[in-house]
C-alpha cells in the first residue's frame, strides 16, 4: 500500500448521507456520547473546576501581563535603585541585598513580592512575564509533541507492513535517547546555528523557538506508541471496513474515522504533557540553556535566586511556588479529565 | 527463548550505532567552526589550519564519524592528533576535551561513581515507598489511607525537582541546618566515612526520588487494583489460600511486573546523569559534566555524555526486556 490517496475518493467526496444518518440514529438510542458524559462528569468535580479556574487565570496572567505589570508600574527589565520617597532600595554595602521586608525581600506597599538583590528588578512583574514564557514554551512543544505523535502513529497502526516497522524502530529509538540530556545540549547549538545559517539573532524569541521545537521532537514518540496501538484495532471496526467498502481513501479514513476516535486520549495526554513541558522549561533555564537574560522566566529566577537563599529565601520562593501551582493545577485537571473520560467507570 | 536473546541483542547493536550516528551529526553538523571553537582568541588563519589537520576536520563528516567509531569499536583506540604529535587514545576513545585536553573518558569515569551512588540510593527509596504506599492504597481502595496515599502521589507528582530540591535544602541545611552545606568535592564513602557520606546523599536522594516514589505509586495501585479483580485471584481465595498468599504471591507478582519493565528504563536514564539534582546539591557526576561542557562547548565531552548515557537507556532496555521474558512467559511465545 502506498501513501496518500490513490484513486480512492476525495474526502469531499465523502461518506454516503445515510451512513451520518445512521450514525445520528445510533447516538440517540445510545443516549449520550462519551464527550457529554465526561463533561457532565467534569462540571461535578470539585477539584476539576477549581483547577481550571485557577488555570484560565494563569492564561490570563500572561495574556493580559502588560497590563498586569502597570497595576505596579514597574516594568520586569527596569533597574530600581531607590524607593519613590528616594529612600535607597539595596544595601549597596552588603552586596546589594534589599533593605527591609519580610525576611530581608525588599516587600513593600511598591513592591508587592519584593525585588531581586542587586539589579533591584521588581520580583512581581518578572513573575508575571515568566508566565507568558512557560505557557508559549509548553504550549507550543505539546502541539508540536502531539501534532507528530498523533500524524505517525496513525500512519504506522493504518499501513502496517514496512512502514510501521520502520516508524515503530523510530520510536523505539527516540525513546531510547536520554531526552533531557539531548534537549540540553541541542538547543544552544541550535540557537547558535539559527544566527550563523539565518542571520537570525540568537535573543529570546528564537529561544524559545528552539526550546518549542526541541521539546516537541524529544516528546512524541510515546504518544505516537498510544496512538499505534489504538489505531490498530480501530481500523478493524466494523465502521471503519465500511467506509472502506464504499470507497473511502486511506486520508479520509485516517483523519475523519480514526482520528475522532482518538481525541479523548490526545485530550489527556495534552493536559498531562503541558505540565511536563513547563517544568521542563524551567529546568533548562534553571540550567542555563534556556531562556537567557533580560527575559525572565520561572526557572532562571530559581538560579538566580539559589545564591541568595540564605540572605533572603522568599526570593526563591515566590518562583518555586508559581511553578507548583502551574504544574499541580494542570495535573489535576489532567487526572480529573482521563477519569472523566474512562469508558470503565460506566456511564452514568 | 534462544531466539529472542539472539534477536533482542541484533536489535540493540542497531539502535546503537543509530543513536551514535544521528548523536554525532546533530553535534558536529551544527557548530560553525569547531576549529574556531578550540583555538579561542589568538585565532589566525594558520592556527585554524593546523587545529583543522589536527582533528580532521577538513575531512568529510563521515569520514571523521568513522574515526570517532574506531575510537569506541576497536580494542586499540585510536590516535588522536596529525603527524608530529600523535598520541595514543586508548580505548574506549571518546576523544578529548576542546577546554583542558583531557581524554573525555576520564571525565566520565570520574564522574560516574557519584552519579551511580545518587541514582542507586534514589531507586531504593522510590522503590520501597512508591510499591508500599500503592499497595497499602490499593488493598484499602476507597478508605481513607487511600485517598491520602493517592493525594500525596499527585502533589508528588506535581513538585518540579527544583522547587522540591530547594525546598529541602532550605529546610534542612539552611533552617535547621541539621546537615551542613555540600561540598564541592563529591563525599566518597570510604574516605569521609558513613555519617558524612550519608548527609552527603541525604537530601539528593529524596529528592531524586519524589517523583519517581510518586509515579510508582500510582502505578503499583493502579497494577494492583486490576490484578485483584482477575479471575485467578478469586480462584486462588476460592481454594482458601491465606489472604497473605493471595496478595503477595498471586496479586503483587503479577502486577509487578510491569514495574519491572518502567524501572529498568527509569535507572538507565538517571545513570546518564540526574542533571537538576546534581546541580542544585553540587554533586560533580555526570550530570554536573553534561551541562559544564554545554555551557563550555565543549563538543567531545558533550558527545560522550550523552552517548555514554544512551548506551545505559538502551542497556536498561535490554536486560529489561530479557527479565521481562523471564517472569511472563507470554512475551517468549509471541
Amino acid at each position: 500500500m502506498t501513501l496518500g490517496v490513490t484513486e480512492a475518493q476525495s474526502p469531499e467526496g465523502g461518506l454516503p448521507a445515510d451512513h451520518l444518518a445512521e450514525t445520528a440514529e445510533a447516538k440517540q438510542i445510545e443516549g449520550r456520547s462519551l464527550g457529554q458524559i465526561a463533561w457532565a462528569r467534569l462540571k461535578k468535580d470539585k477539584i476539576a473546576i477549581a483547577s481550571a479556574i485557577i488555570i484560565l487565570l494563569i492564561i490570563a496572567v500572561a495574556v493580559f501581563a502588560p497590563l498586569i505589570v502597570k497595576l505596579n508600574g514597574f516594568p520586569p527589565d527596569q533597574f530600581n535603585k531607590t524607593n519613590a520617597d528616594g529612600s535607597p532600595l539595596l544595601n549597596t554595602r552588603d552586596g546589594g541585598i534589599p533593605i527591609g521586608g519580610l525576611w530581608g525581600s525588599g516587600t513593600s506597599s511598591e513592591h508587592w513580592l519584593g525585588v531581586e538583590p542587586q539589579n533591584g528588578r521588581d520580583v512581581f512583574s518578572r513573575l508575571v512575564y515568566g508566565t507568558r514564557v512557560s505557557l508559549l514554551v509548553a504550549l507550543g512543544g505539546t502541539i508540536i509533541a502531539i501534532v507528530i505523535g498523533t500524524v505517525v502513529g496513525m500512519v504506522s497502526g493504518y499501513f502496517r507492513g514496512w512502514v510501521d516497522t520502520l516508524l515503530s524502530r523510530l520510536m523505539d529509538i527516540m525513546l531510547s535517547f536520554p531526552s533531557l540530556l539531548f534537549v540540553m545540549a541541542l538547543t544552544p547549538v541550535i540557537a547558535d546555528r539559527g544566527q550563523d545559517l539565518f542571520g537570525i539573532p540568537d535573543d529570546n524569541k528564537l529561544r524559545m523557538g528552539v526550546l518549542m521545537f526541541v521539546l516537541g521532537f524529544f516528546g512524541w514518540a510515546y504518544l505516537a506508541r498510544i496512538v499505534r496501538g489504538q489505531t490498530l484495532s480501530l481500523r478493524e471496526r466494523e465502521f471503519v471496513e465500511a467506509a472502506r467498502s464504499l470507497g473511502a481513501g486511506p486520508g479520509y479514513v485516517i483523519f475523519r474515522q480514526i482520528l475522532p476516535n482518538l481525541l479523548p486520549t490526545l485530550l489527556v495526554y495534552t493536559t498531562l504533557l503541558i505540565p511536563s513541558y513547563i517544568t521542563a522549561e524551567a529546568a533548562l533555564s534553571f540550567l542555563g540553556v534556556g531562556i537567557k537574560e533580560p527575559t525572565s522566566s520561572w526557572g532562571r529566577m530559581i538560579a538566580d535566586a539559589s545564591d541568595w537563599i540564605e540572605s533572603n529565601p522568599l526570593y526563591l520562593f515566590f518562583p518555586g511556588l508559581a511553578l507548583f501551582i502551574t504544574v499541580l493545577a494542570f495535573n489535576l485537571l489532567g487526572d480529573s479529565v482521563r477519569d472523566a473520560l474512562d469508558p470503565r467507570a460506566g456511564r452514568g | 527463548m534462544g531466539r529472542y536473546l539472539i534477536r533482542r541483542l541484533l536489535q540493540t547493536v542497531v539502535i546503537l550505532l543509530v543513536i551514535s550516528a544521528i548523536t554525532f551529526f546533530l553535534f558536529w553538523a551544527t557548530p560553525a567552526n569547531p576549529a574556531l571553537l578550540i583555538c579561542g582568541k589568538d585565532c589566525n588563519t594558520e592556527t585554524v589550519a593546523q587545529v583543522n589537520a589536527t582533528y580532521g576536520f577538513d575531512d568529510p563528516l563521515i569520514v571523521q564519524y568513522g574515526t570517532y567509531m574506531q575510537g569506541l569499536l576497536s580494542p586499540g583506540g585510536r590516535t588522536i592528533g596529525s603527524e608530529g604529535s600523535e598520541r595514543e587514545c586508548p580505548w574506549p576513545c571518546f576523544g578529548e576535551s576542546y577546554q583542558n585536553g583531557i581524554p573525555v573518558w576520564d571525565s566520565i569515569s570520574d564522574a560516574f561513581p557519584a552519579t551511580l551512588w545518587l541514582a542507586t540510593g534514589a531507586a531504593v527509596l522510590w522503590l520501597f515507598f512508591g510499591v508500599m504506599l500503592g499497595l497499602i492504597a490499593a488493598l484499602r481502595k476507597g478508605k481513607l489511607i487511600d485517598k491520602l496515599s493517592v493525594g500525596i502521589a499527585l502533589f508528588g507528582v506535581s513538585f518540579p525537582t527544583i522547587v522540591f530540591g530547594y525546598l529541602l535544602l532550605f529546610l534542612f541545611i539552611v533552617k535547621l541546618q541539621w546537615i551542613p552545606f555540600p561540598d564541592t568535592a563529591n563525599a566518597a564513602l570510604f574516605t569521609v566515612g558513613p555519617v558524612k557520606w550519608l548527609q552527603f546523599y541525604i537530601l539528593p536522594w529524596i529528592t531524586l526520588a519524589l517523583v519517581f516514589a510518586a509515579l510508582y505509586t500510582r502505578l503499583t495501585r493502579a497494577n494492583m487494583i486490576d490484578t485483584m479483580n482477575e479471575d485467578y485471584i478469586r480462584t486462588a481465595r476460592a481454594k482458601g489460600l491465606s489472604e497473605r498468599t493471595v496478595v503477595f504471591k498471586h496479586g503483587l507478582r503479577s502486577a509487578l511486573t510491569p514495574i519491572v519493565t518502567i524501572f529498568g528504563l527509569d535507572l538507565g536514564g538517571l545513570l546518564g546523569g540526574a542533571v537538576i539534582t546534581e546541580q542544585i546539591f553540587s554533586i560533580t557526576g555526570l550530570g554536573k559534566l553534561a551541562i559544564d561542557s554545554v555551557l563550555g562547548n565543549d563538543l567531545p565531552a558533550i558527545m560522550g555524555v550523552v552517548l555514554f548515557a544512551a548506551i545505559f537507556v538502551v542497556v536498561a532496555n535490554i536486560v529489561v526486556d530479557v527479565l521481562y521474558a523471564f517472569i511472563d512467559p507470554r512475551v517468549r511465545l509471541s
